[in-house]
């Protein structure tokens, strides 16, 4: 192993930027001349917008301009689009209603864009802003995910009847119905997915500049995929011609999935500044993040299992209905069907599943992808149903799932919902995990604790996701409109360091370190002399960007594809320098050596020589600068048991998480260290859901939670620290074998926890968020 | 508009502010020193803490002209050229930040936390502590670590 190299738990070169003050992220961009945006929003969840007077609002002080939707449709800018396309049952597309950037004449949620104020200071674009004047036609609101398709219903877009994006079911309904007439055992389970809104610390921003010489629009954006907002900003909302359109997604601070989309803001941005030939700024504050980010989960669902005697699962049947929001944000379609029901099968070998998701429209924000996005949901339906399943039979929780594990031998394993499991030891995983929890020294914990009036449970999840998203033939199968493979170059400056450009972002998983590390790994370049460039159009190539713990496993590759024809152009060069056959050159630890002999060249100098080439023989080019582009053949499938134990108090609800153990199979692990926070990030993303993050809309269609005061984050004294260890297998596809570990946590935490608290108080289930109201609640019915 | 002046980092600034500006705006915007970050609008997620007069403060949380007079410490100010202040030294090893966003109010509370509960604070200290500073990344586990790490390496 390179110093520095693959498995070094290398301290991060970003760090030094964060922690002393010198990031550089969107709202800290300024620059000469500069306006400020700010957005009037719909206080209604549903009404028609009878008129809008701005006459007041232009006469105030600083204002530049007030542009509305009749602005907008006179340039043809817009409108937003969503990418994947879901067919319905009736065989016709998803219904995907008119989605204007600045409302047109109806306004669908609580923050929908009516209008957007430009001043000469933020202070007077709020000011001005509450002298438009509107008119509105207030409608019915539909905000209930469980009634928004009943026949009686308010109806939101004239293209959807009952309020139905798609009624999309997967499998052989008939063999699955027919196991469960013949079933031993049925399990039953009705649940909730409670609604998440995603926050991220760095509220979402854009700065927009025009450069009337150039033409070109520069868009800053807190953006996880840059080349991805600018095709879709210019090939679908006309902003700019591609190569007239920069966009650079500089620091973020944060993503899990909500900086993946293209939002209105953005677009009215860029487009403002070259309207106005003014660079325009605009930066969300965490109220309007509430209101306007897309949201994530929102499914209404029931779940059933057919059992045998021995508690082997035969078939499986769930029916979900799914909140998409008041429209389709830009991946949304895709997150309750592709991303959820071809998940359904677990870490099991069940045999038969049926499912049939319902995705609705509701007077609410859009709903779209969040750490993890659709496997969350899944998992957590189906390691709830389990545990039920485990109840009904008279098993233990852990017995029940080594009953139905897919044995070790049966990899690659094909499900019969569409995934081909790549690689996994899902007992070792699961015995690893119980070892680490004390499983068996739970009795006497428990029984401890009874002596002091608490309640002690403990919690299992074993899940698996399917990461790297994606080997382009298979989306592509599935409605995505893009295939989503990477791109890397890896280039040599003459005096022998390194440029990485990757099409991948990082907004906090460190790829400017680990990246590195490939790269001193497979070149021997010494990492300080590494820099990993990403997240600007004008800099790098066309890459796909960074979503569903994809970076590594494809963008990874594509850098190790580029830096493995760095060598071999590099041994043509050796060659002909050390006057050798170029069959005899061999490449080790940055050195290219002729075999047998001592004459050697560092690839330092061999970058030197191929940019002051002197009489290269024909067909060899100068320059030392090679791109690769990496399109997977599958997904990769991350998998893992998590342990959550839980102490109850019957009198306030409370619940403590007292020990939380977690064993995961990332295939090979290049800086554990850093995969270690992601799962830390992740199992607190997932126990906010579980415990406290309830996003909570009234009948008409207010946010109720719009505020960190309203809306319970998981703070520092929430959760304990973490016992984490690994169950790595190798993924034969993978060509580093790696897997992804971003959303791990997410996944399984959230199941974990509540079959931790269910267990506590001897009760069926309990929903998310398990609040200590709640908790009491059910302790004082169990009790 | 009011005039007002205050030794920031140690250098002297003075500037014209609106009676409303906060101070978090004051720096960001008057004096472009933009490692202090707002993360929210009620004063809940502590990424804009700094120190005034040696104490922590949410700077969303007090007006610039309240600060008129004051010794503001900010991020900035933590480093000593090169050389890390040993809370930042104790992030960077122990990968107490992810995004970065959160981390200019964990450092600035961090040291305050120490500065009032000494260098050796147990874990449930230093997580009762931050209930002030919220982290979307790291779920704290680093945090907790880093502070405690820092706690100790300022103590020498």
């Amino acid at each position: 192993m390179a110093e520095n190299g693959i498995g070094a738990s290398v301290r991060r070169k970003e760090d030094n930027r964060f922690l002393t003050g010198k990031g550089n992220y969107t709202d800290d961009i300024n620059v000469v001349g500069q306006t400020y945006a700010y957005f009037v929003r719909s206080p209604y969840a549903h009404a028609n917008l009878n008129s809008i007077d701005t006459s007041a609002a232009s006469a105030s002080d600083g204002v530049v301009a007030i542009l509305t939707g009749d602005d907008l449709a006179e340039d043809g800018i817009g409108p937003l689009i969503c990418g994947v396309n879901v067919t319905s049952d009736d065989g016709e597309p998803h219904r995907a209603p008119l989605h204007p950037a600045l409302a047109q004449g109806k306004v669908n949620y609580v923050g929908d864009h009516v209008a957007v104020v430009i001043a000469e200071s933020l202070a007077q674009a709020k000011d001005a802003a509450e002298k438009v004047s509107i008119d509105y036609g207030v409608l019915p609101a539909v905000a209930s995910t469980a009634t928004a398709a009943e026949v009686n219903q308010q109806q939101i877009h004239d293209i959807a009847p009952n309020n139905m994006c798609y009624n999309w079911p997967f499998g052989d309904k008939a063999a699955v119905d027919a196991v469960f007439e013949t079933a031993h055992k049925i399990s039953t389970l009705d649940l909730i997915n409670n609604r998440m809104v995603t926050n991220p610390m760095e509220p979402r921003a854009a700065a927009g500049e025009y450069n009337s010489g150039t033409e070109e629009i520069t868009l800053h954006v807190t953006t996880q995929n840059p080349h991805v907002h600018r095709l879709i900003l210019s090939a679908f909302n006309q902003l700019a011609p591609e190569h007239k359109l920069r966009v650079v997604g500089p620091d973020v601070g944060g993503g899990f999935g909500v900086k993946i989309f293209v939002y209105a803001e953005e677009l009215v941005v860029g487009w403002a500044c070259r309207k106005l030939n003014r660079p325009v700024k605009w930066t969300s504050d965490r109220t309007e993040a509430f209101l306007a980010d897309a949201h994530g989960r929102d499914h209404v669902a029931t779940a059933e299992m057919a059992l045998d005697d021995q508690g082997k699962f035969l078939a499986m049947r769930v029916n979900t209905t799914a909140n998409l929001g008041a429209y389709l944000s830009t991946f949304s379609t895709m997150v309750p069907s592709y991303l959820y029901a071809f998940l359904l099968a677990g870490q099991y070998t069940t045999p038969l599943i049926y499912s049939e998701v319902k995705a609705v429209f509701t007077n609410t924000a859009p709903v779209d992808a969040a750490r993890g996005a659709g496997r969350p949901e899944a998992t957590y339906l189906l390691e709830r149903l389990v545990d039920v399943c485990a109840e009904d039979m008279g098993l233990d929780p852990a017995e029940i799932r080594r009953r139905n594990f897919i044995p070790v031998e049966a990899f690659p394993y094909q499900t019969p919902v569409v995934q081909c499991y790549d690689s996994g030891d899902y007992p070792a995983a699961l015995e690893k995990a119980l070892q680490l929890a004390d499983y068996d020294g739970f009795t006497a914990r428990a029984e401890e604790a009874k002596s002091r009036g608490m309640l002690r449970g403990i919690g299992l999840s074993s899940y698996v996701e399917a990461c790297g998203i994606a080997p382009s033939a298979a989306v592509g199968q599935l409605g995505a409109g893009v295939g989503l493979w990477e791109s890397a170059q890896v280039r040599f400056n003459p005096t022998g360091n390194v440029q990485v450009f990757t099409g991948t972002h990082s907004h906090g998983q460190g790829h400017e370190t680990t990246f590195a590390q490939l790269v001193t790994e497979q070149l021997g370049v010494p990492i300080e002399n590494i820099e990993v460039i990403h997240g600007d159009t004008a800099k790098t190539q066309f890459g796909m960007g960074t979503y569903g713990s994809r970076s590594l496993a494809v963008g990874g590759v594509a850098i190790a594809k580029a830096c493995e024809k760095l060598i071999e152009k590099g041994k043509k060069i050796a060659a002909h320098a050390l006057e050798a056959a170029e069959g005899d050159i061999e490449f080790a630890d940055g050195d290219f050596t002729v075999a047998g002999t001592d004459k050697a060249m560092n690839i330092a100098d061999v970058a030197f020589n191929a940019y002051v080439p002197h009489s290269y023989p024909e067909g060899l080019e100068p320059g030392f600068d090679e791109n690769a582009f990496f399109d997977p053949l599958n997904f990769s499938f991350p998998a893992g048991t998590h342990v959550c134990e839980v102490e109850v108090d019957p009198e306030t609800g409370e619940v403590e998480i007292v020990k939380y153990s977690a064993v995961d199979d990332f295939g090979k692990l290049i800086n554990p260290m850093i995969v270690e926070g992601q799962v830390h990030g992740g199992i607190v993303h997932g126990v906010g859901q579980a415990l406290l993050e309830g996003c909570q809309y009234d009948d008409d269609g207010q946010l109720i939670t719009a505020s960190y005061m309203d809306y319970a984050m998981p703070r520092a004294d929430n959760v304990p620290s973490f016992d984490i260890d690994y169950a790595p297998t190798n993924p034969p596809h993978n060509p580093l074998g790696v897997k992804g570990c971003g959303e791990a946590g997410a996944i399984g935490a959230p199941p974990a926890v509540i079959n931790a608290i269910s267990n506590a108080l001897g009760v069926k289930h309990i929903d998310m968020p398990a609040t200590p109201e709640a908790v009491w609640r059910a302790a004082q019915s169990a009790a | 508009m009011q005039t007002i002046s205050m030794n920031i980092n140690g250098v002297p600034v003075s500037g014209e502010v609106e009676d409303r500006t906060l101070l978090v705006q004051f720096l960001r915007e008057n004096l472009r020193l933009t490692g202090t970050h707002v993360g929210c609008d009620t004063s809940q997620c502590g990424a804009c803490v700094v120190h005034l007069d040696g104490v922590s403060v949410k700077s969303c949380t007090i007006l610039a002209v309240q600060s008129d007079g004051c010794e503001v410490t900010t991020i900035e100010g933590l480093a000593n050229g090169s050389h890390l202040h040993p809370m930042q030294q104790a992030f960077k090893d122990n990968h107490g930040l992810q995004c970065g966003f959160c981390t200019p109010g964990m450092v600035m509370s961090a040291i305050d936390i120490v500065n009032r509960n000494g260098c050796d604070i147990d874990e449930a200290t230093v997580r009762k502590e931050l209930e002030g500073n919220i982290c979307r990344c790291t779920g704290y586990h680093n945090i907790v670590k880093s502070v405690q790490a820092g706690a100790k390496n300022m103590g020498g």
